[in-house]
């Protein structure tokens, strides 16, 4: 079998003429029915057998193929009078508007013509396709105006585009509908020159063409007929409408023929002109859609182009590939986060063809024994002839598999260390789309390191995500050297760590190297082992944590400030030389989603390959540890003493008195407004104010009876889970609920519900929650709160679609452009659209922050050296 | 310590930007004497460190600049009002606004002005509310009570408010002088009721253009700068200790707002980016949409490189106009007849493309995914060549 690779280098766009649509075509049809009662194809019909085949083992009558290689081929409708494309006629209408009727010339004299052509030409041969439109726009805008011809002297009556396809004439107020055939003439009238000036291609787009004599039927697998399951067939929209259209052509040639009243003979032209337009397009405003037989508009050719689901974004644009993989996803903290844990069974359906060669021969000898059933094993075998073998039904493998030898393809199994794409949906970044390692395991669902859950932003209440196989080495050495996890650990979009610890790890983390922690020498030794540390350890019976923790650390120096501060001596984390001098590690010095971070510098320092270790032996490391230690949150966790809820009423009473204050006030007319606002929303930020500052004195006062064990504190203050609002919320107070920023006044009239009286502003009639989670609402609180809730609901709904439009339009807009070796920013045409990239050329991804170099450090690094 | 002209000239020849060379003069400029050497060892590691951080040639940087815009977009609220420092003002905000400033409507959904004043005035309260009353428009319907048209007579009755006139320094006199502008009217006062103005039509008129003339009259200024519908007075303070009284104003008219003498002109500032195009330029246009678009991702509390949003600001007004980022701009201007269908209103594109004769030259990402070959960025920009017979000769010798 030989090979051939073309390239496409262009693909040039037109209308087709009448000779090429008889020249293609091998069949003209005139029978509007497609088969006969024995599912034959009727001669002359819409599923003529020369028009190709899609029945298996039967040949096309025109070229003799069978299905799979025969393309089709084109049949065509001699149409009994003319009818003019719907997709050009405003285009039609332009041009008739800009040229004389009798002459056929632009409505300009030769002199403007000449200059016109002139700066036209030159635009068009530099490729400045912009600026040649422009010249186009110009002429017809100076063309329509003019009433008279200068090069014959015919006045020049007024043309107007009609909808839905007539193009109307205006003479002495009266209008007349120009016929196909008029505009026909007319426009075949125009020479060459003076159509390019209009913008037309005078070779390949001659204006005239646009007015149909023949009409090409499309070859019957772009229309394939379906046969249901009761066996009852169903012919494609495109058919439907052909027949149609055949039906009313022959009907009219029939009516000419017979000599029939011009007002009969213009019905059926005028229905025929009505079939072919919906043919191309069946959106056509002013004209009604034409319907299937339930009433379902009919899909002709323009619909099938258009829209998301169109041909071009739906099937164009958007790929599909075999072996790919798709499940739900799981976690599994023991396998690296580079690694993607793939169930047996599908690692024993996806394969990576590999060739035979002297190193590999009994490797795939092995996999070809084994064969499809057996992990490890293969599923096909190509010999150098090009035949492929189905392992499934070769009786003795043994035999095949002597027989291999360099120059064979095996399709072997998916095996441990394979390298694949693994992707989660909406892929927003192109860190939604890795390469990770293979680890075949058992179980039905792909595992991932919760660690890389960020860069995907997926987690596992029934997330399903994508796995895809390379087929060949060279997208095996891309991926390899840019789409690895570890290669893809910074986000270009803030130059920090988008991979690091989160959740478990981080309250791990803390708890591990606070202050105090001390650990036997056994759980010591066990977590250490556990994270692959493989060095004695010390023999002392109490080894702080911040030791085991330190044990971890690379040769590295790091100053950060953690989120945690419970005491005085943690306010400043130190590192020198790989040992914590003071300190904890909480989210800001391992945490996700972060920059400048203990794992930053690390990656920065020590490179990809490095940091990926480090991350997987610390995540084994704060598991193990965490295990041991017993973390969990209670009910308990949120109560508060007697008198801290008494305090807390005492602080929100307060605040409500001071409210109740404020209306009293406003009743009165003694408050005053604040400027640029009325004094009704003075009076509303005022109570605003109040009842925020109600719920946060109440958090406030809940806090100072937190232990500093609590919990919800550790996860909320370490940054693992969880802000201290949620915390207040819990055991303090919920506060003021909102609708569109403001206090909830909707419902009733004047009243929110039922249960207040009418223009009652209080908080309570308002939505304000003097309640927390842990008591429980009251019925008229709960209300108010689903209202907030509920909008949160739509806010996110509505919000996707709208930045995913916005998304889709930037990368749209952006696409093409890249970096050229000279440091300038170029779009596909060359066009510089930055001298130098960010007027510094630094890549963000490498960055610090905004700017370019991180001066500080380096100057503070020398000099201590 | 200064960094000598040494080191800054190998700086420069290293091709690191003024920038950084700039900073780093500041930086050691608070430092006392430090050792040659390790000065030398510094300039070494800024110039490793800043060339390692180089972006790579054929980095396909759009994508990845339109990728990390929106991907935060998909986190923003749509939460739509904000307070800019004063909260009687609003401002959208959020992702309606980025998706405004993208779109390059004409008009911003909520314009604003910020406003600072020369010295006298930015220095006491009084002064500059004084200014701000000045700046702020004030239409003939401010001023009044109420109105209406009254169909028998067929006149316009407008009643005047004495307390906002007082306040606003409006006299009856030049409110008459003004309506006495219009064509074909004639306007009637008298002493005996002072809060009444009628306005009565020469012509004969039908209801219809009565009602017409009424929302003429009410919208007629009669001080201030058109467009600015309020403003407010504000307190900045700045990082030296000193404060300045700043007006923010709701509504903007910068060609206008430069012509106030007590205006500091060289720091006003408006939200519309076409106003800022018409008086100022593309430059400055560009530097309001990176402003506009910083301050929206700040707010919200995104962090994002400025440099993204630059390329978005470059990619808008690089041919010297400002272009929407959607059909009517970057896209539907690019000369490839297959990456316009495929974005939007395919059908149009590819009618168009038929008449023009259009030749695709597959230049684009968009065009060479729909005709399933590589792309030209990227690792598809360059083709790499194993030499084997080279290769050999190596093992040999």
């Amino acid at each position: 079998m030989e090979e051939t690779e073309y390239v496409i280098k262009t693909i040039k766009f037109g209308i087709l003429s009448p000779e090429h649509i008889k020249k293609m075509s091998v069949v003209t049809i005139t029978v509007p029915d497609t088969y006969d009662e024995e599912w034959v194809p009727i001669p002359f019909g819409l599923m003529d057998r020369r028009l190709g085949t899609l029945e298996p083992l039967q040949r096309c009558e025109t070229c003799g193929e069978r299905m799979e290689q025969c393309p089709g081929h084109f049949g065509r409708i001699e149409l009994a009078r003319p009818v003019i494309h719907i997709g050009f006629i405003k285009y039609i209408t332009m041009i008739l508007q800009t040229t004389c009727s009798e002459c056929g010339r632009i409505l300009l004299d030769d002199n403007s013509i000449r200059r016109y052509k002139d700066y036209y030409l030159r635009f068009k041969n530099k490729k400045l396709h912009y600026f040649a439109t422009l010249i186009n726009n110009i002429v017809v805008k100076k063309a329509s105006q003019a009433s008279k011809c200068p090069h014959c002297k015919a006045t020049k009556l007024k043309i107007k585009f009609e909808r839905p396809f007539s193009i109307i004439e205006e003479m002495n107020g009266e209008s007349k509908i120009l016929t196909p055939y008029e505009v026909h003439d007319r426009l075949k009238k125009i020479p060459d020159e003076d159509v390019e000036l209009l913008g037309f291609d005078p070779v390949y787009a001659r204006p005239e063409w646009a007015v149909l004599f023949t009409l090409p039927v499309p070859p019957i697998s772009i229309r394939p007929s379906i046969t249901l399951e009761t066996g009852e067939r169903s012919e494609d929209d495109l058919t439907h409408k052909l027949g149609d259209i055949v039906r009313t052509n022959e009907k009219l040639k029939q009516s000419i023929e017979s000599g029939s009243p011009q007002l009969i003979i213009d019905e059926h032209w005028n229905l025929l002109q009505f079939h072919v337009a919906t043919y191309f397009d069946n959106e056509i405003a002013g004209l009604s859609q034409s319907v299937h037989r339930s009433g379902r508009p009919l899909k002709t050719f323009a619909q099938r182009l258009k829209g998301k689901e169109g041909r071009f974004r739906s099937n164009l644009s958007g790929k599909r590939v075999d072996f790919s993989a798709r499940t739900v996803i799981s976690p599994d903290p023991f396998i690296s986060i580079n690694e993607v844990g793939v169930p047996y069974d599908v690692a024993m359906r996806l394969t990576v063809p590999e060739k035979v060669t002297q190193w590999n021969i009994d490797r795939l000898k092995e996999a070809v024994r084994k064969g499809p059933n057996e992990l490890g094993g293969a599923n096909y075998v190509i010999r150098p002839d090009g035949r492929q073998i189905d392992l499934r039904f070769v009786k003795d493998r043994n035999v095949l598999a002597d027989q291999l030898e360099p120059g064979y393809i095996v399709e072997r199994h998916l095996m441990d260390g394979d390298l694949v794409i693994f992707n989660r949906q909406p892929s927003l970044h192109r860190i939604s789309i890795m390469a990770h390692q293979v680890k075949c395991l058992p179980g039905k669902t792909l595992r991932i390191n919760p660690m890389v859950c960020p860069p995907y932003n997926a987690d596992f209440d029934g997330d399903e995500m994508n796995l895809f196989v390379p087929q060949d080495s060279e997208a095996r050495s891309e991926m390899e050297t840019i789409m690895k996890v570890e290669k893809q650990m910074l986000t270009p979009r803030y130059g920090g760590m988008i991979i690091g610890a989160l959740h478990d790890y981080i309250t791990s983390a803390y708890i591990l190297t606070k202050k105090d922690t001390k650990l036997s020498r056994f759980i010591a030794s066990y977590i250490l082992g556990l994270a692959g540390y493989r060095e004695p350890i010390e023999l002392s019976n109490e080894i702080k944590g911040r030791e085991i923790f330190s044990k971890l650390l690379p040769n590295i120096d790091f100053e950060g400030k953690p989120l945690a501060v419970f005491n005085e001596e943690d306010k400043k984390l130190v590192i020198k030389a790989g040992r914590i001098l003071s300190g904890v590690i909480d989210h800001n010095a391992i945490g996700d989603q972060k920059a400048h971070t203990l794992l930053h510098k690390i990656y920065l320092t020590f490179g990809p390959e490095f940091t990926k270790d480090f991350i997987d032996k610390l995540g084994k490391l704060l598991i193990g540890y965490l295990d041991h230690y017993g973390f969990s949150i209670g009910l308990d966790e949120e109560d508060l003493p007697d008198e801290a809820y008494a305090n807390i009423n005492e602080a929100i009473r307060k605040h409500l008195k001071k409210v109740d204050e404020y209306i009293e006030m406003y009743r009165k007319g003694l408050l005053e407004r604040e400027p640029g606002a009325t004094v009704e929303e003075t009076l509303e930020q005022k109570i605003m104010d109040e009842l925020n500052l109600a719920r946060d004195e109440a958090g406030k006062i809940a806090e100072k009876y937190f232990n500093q064990d609590n919990s919800i504190l550790i996860t909320a203050k370490t940054g693992a889970r969880g802000k201290m609002l949620n915390l207040f919320h819990m055991a303090a107070c919920i506060g003021q609920q909102s609708l569109r920023g403001k206090r909830i006044t909707r419902g009733y009239e004047n009243r929110t519900l039922p249960h207040f009286k009418k223009g009652d502003i209080s908080p309570y009639a308002r939505g304000f929650i003097k309640s927390n989670y842990k008591k429980g609402l009251s019925p008229l609180e709960f209300f108010f709160h689903a209202i907030s809730g509920r909008e949160g609901l739509v806010d996110t709904a509505v919000r996707t679609s709208q930045s995913g439009y916005m998304q889709r339009r930037l990368i749209n807009a952006l696409l093409d452009v890249y970096v050229e070796y000279d440091g300038t920013v170029r779009d596909a045409e060359g066009n510089i659209i930055q001298f130098l990239y960010g007027e510094d050329g630094i890549d963000p991804t490498y960055s610090f922050g905004q700017e370019p170099v991180d001066l500080d450090s380096i100057i503070k690094d020398e000099l201590e050296k | 310590m200064k960094l000598s002209k040494y080191f800054v000239k190998k700086l420069r020849n290293e091709g690191v930007s003024e920038y950084v060379i700039r900073k780093l003069q500041e930086k050691l400029s608070t430092y006392q004497e430090i050792p040659t050497k390790v000065l030398k060892k510094i300039v070494e590691k800024v110039i490793e460190k800043y060339n390692s951080a180089l972006i790579e040639p054929s980095e396909n940087i759009g994508v990845v600049t339109a990728q990390s815009v929106g991907e935060p977009g998909t986190q923003m609220t749509l939460r739509t009002f904000h307070f800019v420092g004063v909260k009687e003002l609003n401002v959208t905000l959020g992702l309606p606004r980025l998706i405004e400033i993208f779109d390059a409507r004409n008009k911003p959904s909520t314009p604003t002005m910020i406003v600072p004043l020369k010295k006298p005035y930015s220095q006491s309260k009084d002064k500059a509310m004084k200014v701000a009353i000045k700046l702020e428009e004030l239409l003939v319907e401010d001023i009044l009570t109420d109105h209406e048209t009254d169909e028998n007579a067929m006149e316009v009755i407008l009643y005047l408010d004495k307390d906002a006139m007082k306040s606003r320094d409006v006299k009856v006199k030049d409110l008459k002088a003004l309506l006495q502008k219009i064509k074909n009217v004639k306007v009637l006062y008298s002493e005996s009721d002072p809060s009444v103005i009628r306005i009565s039509p020469l012509q004969q008129l039908n209801i219809k253009q009565l009602n017409k003339l009424k929302d003429r009259v009410l919208n007629l200024k009669i001080k201030g700068i058109s467009g600015i519908r309020r403003t407010v007075v504000r307190r900045v303070d700045k990082e030296d200790g000193t404060f300045e009284w700043v007006i923010a104003t709701e509504g903007s008219n910068l060609k206008d707002m430069l012509k106030v003498p007590e205006v500091d002109r060289n720091r006003v500032y408006t939200n519309d980016i076409f106003e800022v195009y018409n008086v100022l330029g593309i430059e400055a246009a560009r530097i309001v949409i990176i402003r506009e678009a910083m301050k929206v991702l700040e707010d919200q509390g995104l962090d994002v490189n400025i440099k993204h949003i630059m390329l978005i600001a470059d990619a808008m007004t690089r041919t010297g106009k400002i272009k929407q980022i959607g059909r009517h701009g970057i896209v539907g201007e690019k000369p490839s007849p297959l990456a316009k269908a495929a974005f939007e209103i395919t059908t149009k594109h590819l009618y168009d493309a038929a008449i023009r004769g259009a030749i695709d030259e597959l230049k684009g990402v968009a065009e060479n995914i729909i005709v399933g070959q590589p792309i030209k960025t990227g690792t598809g920009k360059v083709k790499m060549y194993f030499d084997i017979m080279k290769y050999i000769e190596n093992l040999a010798s």
